[in-house]
């Protein structure tokens, strides 16, 4: 069996994953595996080899999102097609299209479960936020003004899913 | 945090380090559990500039520094460790050969009893591991849990209800975990049975590396398992799956080994009297050899076939004649064939006081398994 990054050597190295019943297999020599990282198995990066390879499974770019560029840390596309990395948390919301099938061919599912940050401040702004436009929302059906309170309610709307998105499954 | 204390004074000696013991450490050498986090607001260490890795780094360890496990430990930056240092904490599982490569901008803190260690500004910029000797996932779990919940009162992490903690690389995003052990499976290979395991094992989205070496030709017979996925699965389902797997490894390694010492015990014994004699009597002995004979030795010791042998010593001459280990020992930098030479010259040394193995007291009444070879 060859390397799949440099299609020389005999590949030793030999990473699998099952994800929806489909093996996805990544063959590599010793030295690529070690260029690519492959030799800490603490470290090492799936997402960074399948997105090096060839596009092998890497997301296609639509011609607009090609244009993508981080504002905060300027990361762009390219520059996760090259290195499988991002630039800044900020990215994840910049790149979340072409992400959003990365992750689903990696992983066992799109949404976290795991454990929750005690004080996560963006949570806590979103309560803030929603606190306070339930507040104006109060007022605007005692002055009886139902067109305003009618688009309160849907920004409160949208607001309480992304604090609890598994709510609008 | 006592500062400037040199990495060599603080480190345990590879003797003490070997004499550390764990639930089932015949064949699981060391549990480990390894979260990766992020600052909000700073890119990620491989995007950011060198002003703001130096900031993150200082964030990140006084926050670090000033929790109890780390308080009397030990901190210093990259560009302070020697390349020898670094190389010895390679060879310890302390840092990744990764962060061994960091300079300025990265640091690494390690608790006094060594159990729990930060990299600051690796792929990440936080990435904490509690190691422990034997099968203690569980515990390296809750351990490392504690430590990240008090953390994330000091700093402010990069997190998204959705998708959880935000990484560098989408592969660990979620819950950032990365949980592992290290096993030691010479039956299973003796046996030729071990791709088997890795093939069912990674069935179950675990991936099996050999932890030495490369793909199935683990050197020392050593492999590590660890999960792949991070998203989707909450990190006590993620360890609670793994131990679950690590039990029926434990036993296939367990049966494979009984049914070589029933079915072939002249195989077994010559395998492991061979190792002695090369380990006890060679001058010249590379690296690799070295770990794929004390696997062997290792072996021997768990049958029954060294009745005066420690573990530990088998244990800690796996860690002394590794490249790193061994230069400092000599305390000079040495070509690859001198070094060849000062291992063997270890090795014999270390040895000599050992018995030659005994064969192992059979379990069964004699089959004819002598015969049975002898035939084919
Ligand atoms: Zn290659
Ligand atoms: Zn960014």
């Amino acid at each position: 069996m060859l390397c799949d990054a440099c299609h020389k050597n005999e590949a030793t190295v030999h990473l699998t994953q099952i994800v929806d019943n489909q093996m996805k297999t990544v063959d590599l020599c010793e030295p690529c595996s070690k260029a690519k990282g492959v030799d800490d198995p603490a470290g090492f990066s799936l997402a960074g080899i399948l997105l090096g390879l060839s596009g092998a499974t890497a997301p296609e770019p639509a011609a607009a999102q090609a244009e993508l560029q981080c504002s905060h840390c300027g990361f762009t596309l390219a520059d996760l097609k090259k290195s499988g990395r991002l630039g800044c948390s900020r990215c994840y919301t910049v790149f979340s299209e072409p992400l959003h099938s990365l992750l689903k061919s990696m992983h066992k599912g799109v949404r976290h479960t795991g454990k929750v940050p005690h004080q996560t401040p963006q949570s806590t702004n979103l309560k803030d936020q929603i606190q306070k436009l339930q507040t104006e929302l109060d007022e605007a059906v005692r002055a009886e003004q139902y067109e305003h309170a009618a688009a309160l309610r849907d920004q409160i709307k949208q607001l309480r899913q992304q604090l609890n998105p598994a709510s609008h499954a | 945090m006592p500062e400037s204390i040199p990495l060599q004074a603080f480190l345990s000696s590879p003797a003490d380090a070997s004499r550390r013991t764990g639930p089932h450490d015949r064949i699981v050498l060391t549990s480990r559990v390894r979260l990766a986090r992020n600052l909000k607001s700073f890119a990620f260490p491989g995007w950011a500039k060198k002003a703001e890795r130096l900031q993150v780094l200082d964030l990140i360890r006084q926050a670090v520094a000033s929790l109890p496990p780390l308080q009397d430990g030990f901190a210093e930056s990259m560009d302070v460790l020697s390349p020898l240092d670094k190389q010895i904490l390679v060879e310890r599982h302390l840092i990744s050969r990764e962060h061994a490569a960091r300079n300025a901008g990265s640091g690494w803190l390690l608790s006094r009893d060594e159990v729990l260690s930060v990299m600051i500004n690796e792929e990440d910029h936080l990435r904490m591991q509690v190691l422990l000797p034997g099968l203690q996932i569980r515990q390296a779990w809750e351990t490392i849990n504690q430590f990240d919940s008090s953390l994330e009162k000091l700093l402010d992490y990069a997190f998204s209800p959705e998708i959880g903690y935000l990484t560098a690389c989408p592969t660990n995003v979620g819950t950032g975990i990365r949980v592992s052990a290290m096993l030691h499976l010479p039956g299973l290979v003796l046996a030729e049975h071990i791709n088997q395991i890795i093939q069912a094992v990674n069935k179950l989205s675990f991936a099996v590396r050999g932890f030495y070496g490369e793909g199935t030709e683990a050197l020392g017979n050593i492999f590590q398992v660890s999960n792949q996925m991070t998203l989707g699965e909450a990190e006590i389902e993620i360890v609670e799956r793994l131990i679950k797997v690590l039990a029926q490894v434990i036993e296939s390694e367990e049966n494979a080994r009984a049914l070589l010492l029933e079915k072939q015990p002249a195989v077994v014994c010559n395998q492991i009297g061979r190792a002695y004699g090369i380990l006890a009597h060679a001058h010249i002995i590379a690296s690799k050899e070295t770990m794929n004979q004390l696997s062997l030795l290792r072996l021997g010791l768990d049958l029954g076939m060294f009745p005066g042998l420690d573990r530990s010593l088998v244990d800690e001459l796996f860690l002394v004649t590794q490249p790193g280990h061994l230069q400092q020992r000599c305390s000079e930098k040495l070509p690859a064939d001198e070094r060849d030479q000062r291992r063997a010259d270890l090795l014999r040394e270390r040895l000599s006081a050992v018995s030659r193995p005994v064969m192992p007291p059979r379990r069964s009444s004699s089959g004819p398994s002598l015969d049975k070879s002898a035939s084919v």
